[in-house]
Parts: structure tokens; C-alpha cells; sequence
């Protein structure tokens, strides 16, 4: 039963880290802790099951659906909160306090138009066979979900570390103004990344409202806390830390599950997550920076 | 007079509500003036709620009795955690605190014999009368008001713009940080009594991670330079749900945009002098 726990957990993990690696990218390059990510996970979900059900289109049309719509809506959320807090020059706290806003309006607004109740994907969405590799069961979409996870985090890894973009994108990162005066298209550059961030945030909705046959509107909140958790462990605004993260929360949560008692499976999670920081401050991946006086 | 009692049946516990969430307000304010992120307030709030309420409801505590361990048990436990938790700065605070949060609260669900787990603590005695809230408030007002001004207020300050300087300065930047978790601790505490006894019933997810964010946000919303942001972002925070019942479904998207309105226009937080003054002084030039 052993491999079953540790093919679960691994999907499992990279299910967490699907949700994270837009979130991590966000914190990244913006430096900002984007609490709204949960909800525009959600909407991610909504809206791939509202064009699925109203239209009868296939699941590869609801993903474009999910990933184009959340992608607007996180360039929106860039241009009407976070781009005027940044030309304000506003104290760090401040941008997340904003986004704590912003999930709420999209969290209730979602429920108001849709009802506090689950609702679901059509049926016959994902083929319910699984492969049945010597005694491990796995389905299609637990396969999928592990596939897409490690191809986007080394699309996301090679693009920051080879591509022109890329080094845009870690020099901003580094310093904003160094940046600009370098001639990069700080601005452009902040909205793609808001864009990327949410469209992946909207398939990951997609993606674990299959996973978990639910889709409510307040899903996304257990997932933020967990992404939290996840870019906490692996060192915050780091792709490769990301996906380490995810699949240490996975392991730590299947496996306490299965030897513990899954009453205690989120205490599991934080307690970890409480003495990760006490040894090491910033994360299991992270680097920590001395600070020179 | 008739009205005015009618009012107070109705909105008594509204009222009363205000009181306490300035005192979380004041709670989390105080580690943030130190330069500290912490999150644990909701935990420290809950620790102090089911102190309190067992100590009340299976040993027949008096009320000062049930007041004291609910602001001592959170107290301490604040200084067992600090000593590894504070030397993280940062988000990485706040996350820590966060995650401490969050496994109090597992363990409180999962301690049924003691507190209830899931289904909480019913019948809690109505102990909390409206001049203890008041009192408590103005104790807890005049007490940072005068901790500002003092040799302690000052060491807090300059650890909040500069650590190291301070440090070099010759502050103890170690005990004075632990110093402000645990007094905020023991604010949170006196709030969590105050609310267990108040509203009959306490349940863990009450203490939660959206609890603390909460709190965060109604002393950033209210401004964390002074004693008046804080318990104004409380009293805002508590009432704008409430005014705006006339929006029916829809009242809590209302509620998120104009949180989101007031952190456009008001960055540094709701009460800033100087940008109150500005406005001001521009309507003075035109006139």
C-alpha cells in the first residue's frame, strides 16, 4: 500500500503546487502577497464550468476559457489596485490589505451570482478508467495534473533563466528602479506577469475542482492557505522552491493521513511549516540574505 | 428614552463588539510598532476565550479570576513560542505566526473532551457587562498611550525604523520584541475573554487564519501610527457590514470595494494627520 500513498501524494503535491507557482511568481516579481490569488483561482473554476455546462464544450475549451478569462481579470486587478499603489509608493503591507479586498469582492460577488452551493463539472468530463500500473491506481486527470505541474515549472524555470524576458523579469525583481533605468519595460513587464500569474491560477482552479469534484465559491481559501505553506517551504518568489514545497506538503499530508489519523492531517501541515521556519528562516529552499550594515 | 433602550436590545451586542475588536485592533498594533509582523493574534485571542470560558464553566470561576489566567495563559505561551519565533523577520514572522495559529486551532478542535471541538463551547455565562468592555478599552488606551511616551516607547520606535541600529544603539532589541509579543498577547486575551463571555458561544474556526488577517487589516485600514488608527479601522471594520444590510446579497462585494477604496486613497491608513491636514489646507488656498 506503500506506492499508493506515494503516487497519492504525489499528485496530491502537485496539485499544491499548480495552485503555487502563480502565486510564487507574483510574490516574485511584484512583491506582493497576493491574497486575492484564491479567489481568482475560483473564478478560474466557475468560469470553466459555466461555458462547459451552458455551451456543451469539451474540458481543453474550459481550460482556455479559465486561463484567458483569469488572466484579464488578474490585469485588472493589476491595473485598477496594485498599479496605483505602486505609483503611490505605498508601505508593503498595504498591496496585500488591498488584495484581502479584492477576494473578498470576487468571493462574494460569486456567491451572489451563483449561490452558495456546490456545483459541478458535467459528468462525463474526465474519463473516470485509471491506469493500473503494477497494483497503482492512477487516474487520467491525477496524471494530468502531475504532467502539467512539472512541464509549467520547467517552462516557467528555463524562461527566467534563459530567455531575454526572463532576465527582465530577475532584474526587476532585484530592483524595480535598477530596471528601469536599464531601459526595461518595468510597467509591461508587471502586467504580463499578473497575466501569467492569474491564467495559471484560473487552470489550476480548473484543474483541482475536477480533482476534487467541488466548486464553490469559497474554495479557494483552504488552497491559499495552503500556498501560503507551500512558497513558505520553499523559500518565497522561487519556481523550483514552489514545486519542492508542494510536494513536501503533499508527502507530510498523505503520509501523516495514512500513519497519523486524518483528523490531524492540517495540523500536520502548519506544525511543519512552524518548525521549517525555526530552523531554517527562510524556508527548506530558500537562501538566506545577511543583511550588510 | 424608550428609543434609545431599543436600540441598545437591539444593537447591544454590536456595540459591545466594537469595543473588543479595538482591542485586537490595539493588540496587533502594539508587536507592529516594535517592527514586528506578527499573526498569532486571533490564536492568542482564542487561547485567551478557552481559558477563560472552561475556567468559568467547569470550575466556577469568578469573573476576575476567569479575566486574569484568560490574559496570563495567552501571555505565556507567547513567551514560550517568541524565543525561536522572533528572531524571524518579516513575512517569515508573520507566516510562523500564522502557522502557530493555525495548529492551536487544530488542536483545539481536536481536544474535544476539554473544549468541544467542532461544536464549541455553548452556555458560556453572560458575565461581560458594557462598562467592562468600556473600562477595558481605556485601560488598555491610556496603558499605550503612556507605553509610547516612555523609555520602552521610544526603544520600540527606533527598533521599528532600524534594528540593527538600534541594536547598535545599545537597545535590547531581543527583549524589548518579546516584550510587545507578549503584552499584545495578553490584549488579544483580555479581548477573547471578553468576547467568550459576551456572546455565549466560542467555537475554534472563530480563531482562525481569516481572524487573523482581520485583525491585520483593521489596523492597517485604520492607520498604525498612532493609538486612534487602530480602534477607528475596528470600529469601521465592525459597522460597515451592518450599514450596508441594504445591499442583500451583494452587501459583502460593497464592503471589499470600499476596503479597497480606502487603501487607494488612503494608504497610510484612515487616520493620517498630515494628509487630513492637506486636504484641508488646500480647501483653505481655493477659498
Amino acid at each position: 500500500m506503500l506506492e499508493q500513498q506515494l503516487v497519492n501524494a504525489l499528485s496530491l503535491g502537485c496539485v499544491y503546487a499548480l495552485f503555487a507557482l502563480g502565486f510564487t511568481l507574483i510574490f516574485g516579481v511584484l512583491g506582493v502577497i497576493n491574497l486575492s490569488h484564491g479567489a481568482v483561482f475560483m473564478v478560474g473554476a466557475y468560469a470553466a464550468v459555466q461555458i462547459m455546462t451552458h455551451f456543451d464544450l469539451p474540458l481543453w475549451a474550459g481550460l482556455l476559457f479559465a486561463f484567458v478569462s483569469c488572466g484579464v481579470l488578474g490585469l485588472l486587478i493589476d491595473f485598477l489596485v496594485l498599479k496605483p499603489l505602486r505609483a503611490r509608493n505605498a508601505p508593503h503591507l498595504i498591496p496585500m490589505i488591498a488584495t484581502i479586498g479584492v477576494a473578498i469582492i470576487l468571493n462574494n460577488g460569486v456567491q451572489g451570482l451563483f449561490g452558495a452551493q456546490n456545483v459541478r463539472f458535467p459528468a462525463d468530463t474526465v474519463s473516470g478508467e485509471s491506469l493500473n500500473l503494477a497494483g497503482i491506481h492512477l487516474t487520467a486527470l491525477e496524471l494530468g495534473i502531475i504532467l502539467l505541474s512539472f512541464v509549467l515549472m520547467a517552462v516557467l524555470m528555463l524562461a527566467l533563466k534563459r530567455t531575454q524576458l526572463g532576465r527582465a523579469l530577475r532584474a526587476i525583481a532585484e530592483s524595480p528602479k535598477a530596471a528601469y533605468l536599464l531601459g526595461i519595460n518595468v510597467e509591461g513587464l508587471f502586467y504580463l506577469t499578473s497575466f501569467a500569474a492569474a491564467a495559471l491560477g484560473g487552470l489550476a482552479g480548473v484543474l483541482i475542482g475536477l480533482y476534487s469534484n467541488a466548486v464553490f465559491p469559497l474554495m479557494g481559501q483552504p488552497m491559499l492557505h495552503k500556498g501560503i505553506a507551500v512558497i513558505i517551504l520553499g523559500g518565497m518568489g522561487d519556481i523550483r522552491g514552489a514545486m519542492l514545497g508542494g510536494l513536501f506538503l503533499g508527502f507530510a499530508e498523505v503520509l501523516s493521513v495514512a500513519y497519523i489519523g486524518s483528523t490531524m492531517r492540517d495540523a500536520v501541515a502548519f506544525g511543519l511549516l512552524f518548525l521549517v521556519l525555526l530552523v531554517r528562516p527562510k524556508g527548506l529552499f530558500g537562501t538566506v540574505q545577511e543583511r550588510k550594515v | 428614552m424608550s428609543a434609545l433602550e431599543n436600540f441598545w436590545s437591539v444593537y447591544s451586542n454590536l456595540v459591545l463588539t466594537l469595543g473588543t475588536n479595538s482591542l485586537l485592533a490595539l493588540s496587533i498594533w502594539l508587536t507592529l510598532s516594535c517592527g514586528m509582523l506578527a499573526m498569532a493574534n486571533a490564536a492568542f485571542m482564542g487561547i485567551g476565550a478557552y481559558t477563560s470560558a472552561i475556567l468559568s464553566m467547569n470550575y466556577g470561576a469568578p469573573f476576575p479570576v476567569a479575566i486574569a489566567a484568560g490574559m496570563a495563559a495567552p501571555a505565556l505561551t507567547a513567551f514560550v513560542i517568541g524565543k525561536p519565533t522572533l528572531r524571524l523577520s518579516g513575512v517569515y514572522l508573520a507566516m510562523a505566526t500564522l502557522a502557530f495559529g493555525e495548529v492551536v486551532r487544530i488542536v483545539v478542535l481536536n481536544a474535544e473532551s476539554l473544549t468541544g471541538g467542532a461544536l464549541g463551547l455553548n452556555g458560556i455565562p453572560q458575565a461581560t457587562q458594557w462598562w467592562h468592555v468600556l473600562l477595558a478599552v481605556v485601560a488598555v488606551l491610556f496603558a499605550l498611550w503612556r507605553l509610547r511616551r516612555s523609555k520602552v516607547g521610544r526603544a520600540f520606535e527606533a527598533i521599528k525604523e532600524d534594528e540593527t541600529a538600534a541594536g547598535l544603539m545599545g537597545i535590547d532589541v531581543g527583549g524589548h520584541k518579546m516584550l510587545a509579543f507578549v503584552l499584545g498577547a495578553a490584549i488579544a486575551g483580555l479581548a477573547g475573554v471578553l468576547n467568550a463571555h459576551l456572546t455565549f458561544f466560542i467555537g475554534p474556526n472563530e480563531f482562525g487564519f481569516d481572524r487573523g488577517v482581520d485583525i491585520l487589516t483593521m489596523t492597517v485600514l485604520g492607520g498604525i501610527n498612532g493609538l486612534t488608527g487602530p480602534v477607528l479601522g475596528g470600529v469601521i471594520l465592525t459597522v460597515l457590514p451592518e450599514a450596508l444590510r441594504a445591499f442583500g446579497d451583494f452587501r459583502l462585494v460593497v464592503n471589499g470595494v470600499i476596503l479597497v477604496l480606502i487603501v487607494l486613497f488612503l494608504p497610510k491608513g484612515i487616520w493620517d494627520p498630515a494628509r487630513l491636514r492637506q486636504w484641508f489646507g488646500r480647501k483653505g488656498a481655493t477659498a
